[in-house]
């Protein structure tokens, strides 16, 4: 596995996408009802699932 | 400065701040997981057994069920009446002294026929006490202030943090999770991934759990603001003794703002309205426009309403931050992700414990070793 130092950009990527995406999923059951309300409960399972995915399923990464 | 005490400089602000609040958080987190699901909750311990439609104008006139809480409770004064949304019932807020805080109950009454239904006592409800826990430990204002402080090292601990993380993850892909290294490894990886993937919704609520802690301040700041010229004319009178009906105040109301519906009474009260108006609570119908309430200041002897504005936005900033802070909207499966997330919460703090408990953690020795090599000094 690479050991090579990443950028800020590198680092920080997918954090910022994840905030974002929770963002939305907060506000968008807040400003409205019905497709808005499933819309928040779709994005807001996102981070849930990435949490599973780097705990359970991505365990072969050995970096350090 | 260096870059590595840079980075261990914001390393302690986020270790110390977490250490005073973590305690109080994890407080914060167990009593906030019932409190998402309160209306469920208030529905299983005592079940609705009104189906019929509720009114936004009662069938019985606001005056007749405020004669009958006065006559049934004589030494009490009335300080608002509101009507309520999901089920036909009209309450009345008593108290014996000029705020809720100084003792009272609501008397809760029939909307379509005005029979008294029950009187319901502040404090009693299961999810009341969760709730008085979870603002300020039992304490009254001094432990909200507390919680409030808490709240804000909490903020200042996810900041920190992030800031922290960029350097310690240089050499990590994001998501690294080593569970067969070292337990301090693998509670790293899990502090640090379970963090930062949350990082936007802990730090909504701890942005709101500020903004709820500072809501009685923050509504004086708009009655300092608000009312002052309004009560220039009524300078050196008393206060108003000849009222009107709350009913010809909601009605004011009503024709100064069409489009919305009148959810709240609040009669002329030196601390909660002002001493010679009515302050008039009006929310919009839609899902948005009902967060956001308008309120509607009526003379209480003439019936002219003399303020219709709209609140200021960091009383808009206020209400918004209610549903924000417990995730008590957007339908059960919104509420289910919502306990999912404070479950992660409560991981990243005990994480967050397990490491500072572990004695000059090999992450400090690190720290310490880098800031000695970028300034020369032995090592």
């Amino acid at each position: 596995m690479s050991k090579r130092a990443r950028s800020i950009w590198e680092i920080y990527r997918w954090p910022l996408l994840l905030a974002v995406i929770i963002m939305v999923g907060l506000l968008s059951a807040l400003l409205g009802d019905g497709i808005w309300n499933a819309l928040s409960w779709v994005l807001l399972a996102i981070p849930c699932c990435v949490i599973v995915c780097c705990i359970f399923v991505l365990r072969h990464r050995r970096d350090s | 400065m260096t870059t590595a005490s840079k980075v261990r400089r914001w390393y302690k602000l986020h270790k110390w701040t977490s250490l005073v609040c973590t305690a109080f958080l994890l407080v914060s987190c167990i009593t906030g997981l019932p409190l998402i699901f309160h209306d469920e909750i208030d529905a299983l311990l005592s079940p609705a057994t009104d189906n019929r439609p509720p009114l936004e104008i009662p069938h019985v006139s606001l005056e007749s069920v405020v004669r009958k809480a006065l006559h049934d409770n004589p030494s009490m004064h009335v300080l608002f009446v509101t009507i309520e949304e999901d089920t036909p019932q009209i309450n009345v807020g008593l108290s014996n002294g000029l705020t809720p805080k100084a003792g009272g109950k609501i008397a809760v009454y029939d909307a379509y026929t005005g029979e008294r239904a029950e009187d319901v006592l502040p404090g009693e409800g299961l999810m009341e006490k969760v709730l008085l826990l979870h603002r300020g430990l039992f304490a009254g204002v001094p432990g909200e202030l507390f919680m409030g402080v808490m709240a804000l090292l909490f903020v200042i601990s996810l900041v920190s943090g992030t800031l922290v993380y960029g350097p310690f993850m240089r050499r990590l892909d994001f998501g690294t999770y080593r569970p067969s290294g070292p337990r301090r490894t693998k509670w790293f990886d899990l502090h640090n991934l379970l963090g930062i993937v949350t990082l936007c919704w802990a730090s909504v609520v701890g942005i709101t759990g500020i903004m709820n802690a500072a809501s009685d301040p923050l509504f004086d700041m708009w009655r300092a603001s608000a009312l002052p010229k309004l009560l220039a004319p009524y300078h050196g009178k008393p206060a108003a003794e000849h009222i009107i009906t709350p009913d010809a105040a909601a009605a004011a109301a009503r024709r100064a703002l069409p489009q919305m519906k009148v959810t709240g009474i609040v009669f002329p009260n030196p601390v909660m309205s002002s001493p010679h108006h009515f302050l008039i609570y009006t929310k919009g119908r839609t899902p948005i426009t009902s967060r956001i309430f308008t309120p509607v200041l009526v003379d209480a002897e003439t019936g002219q309403v003399a303020m219709a504005e709209p609140f200021p936005w960091y009383i808009h900033a206020l209400e918004v931050s209610r549903p924000l802070h417990f995730g008590d909207y957007g339908g059960l499966p919104l509420k289910v992700l919502w306990a999912v997330f404070d479950g992660v919460l409560i991981l990243v703090l005990s994480s967050g414990l397990y490491l500072w408990f572990t004695r000059r953690s090999w992450v400090e020795k690190g720290l310490d070793h880098l800031v000695a090599v970028e300034r020369g000094q032995p090592v």
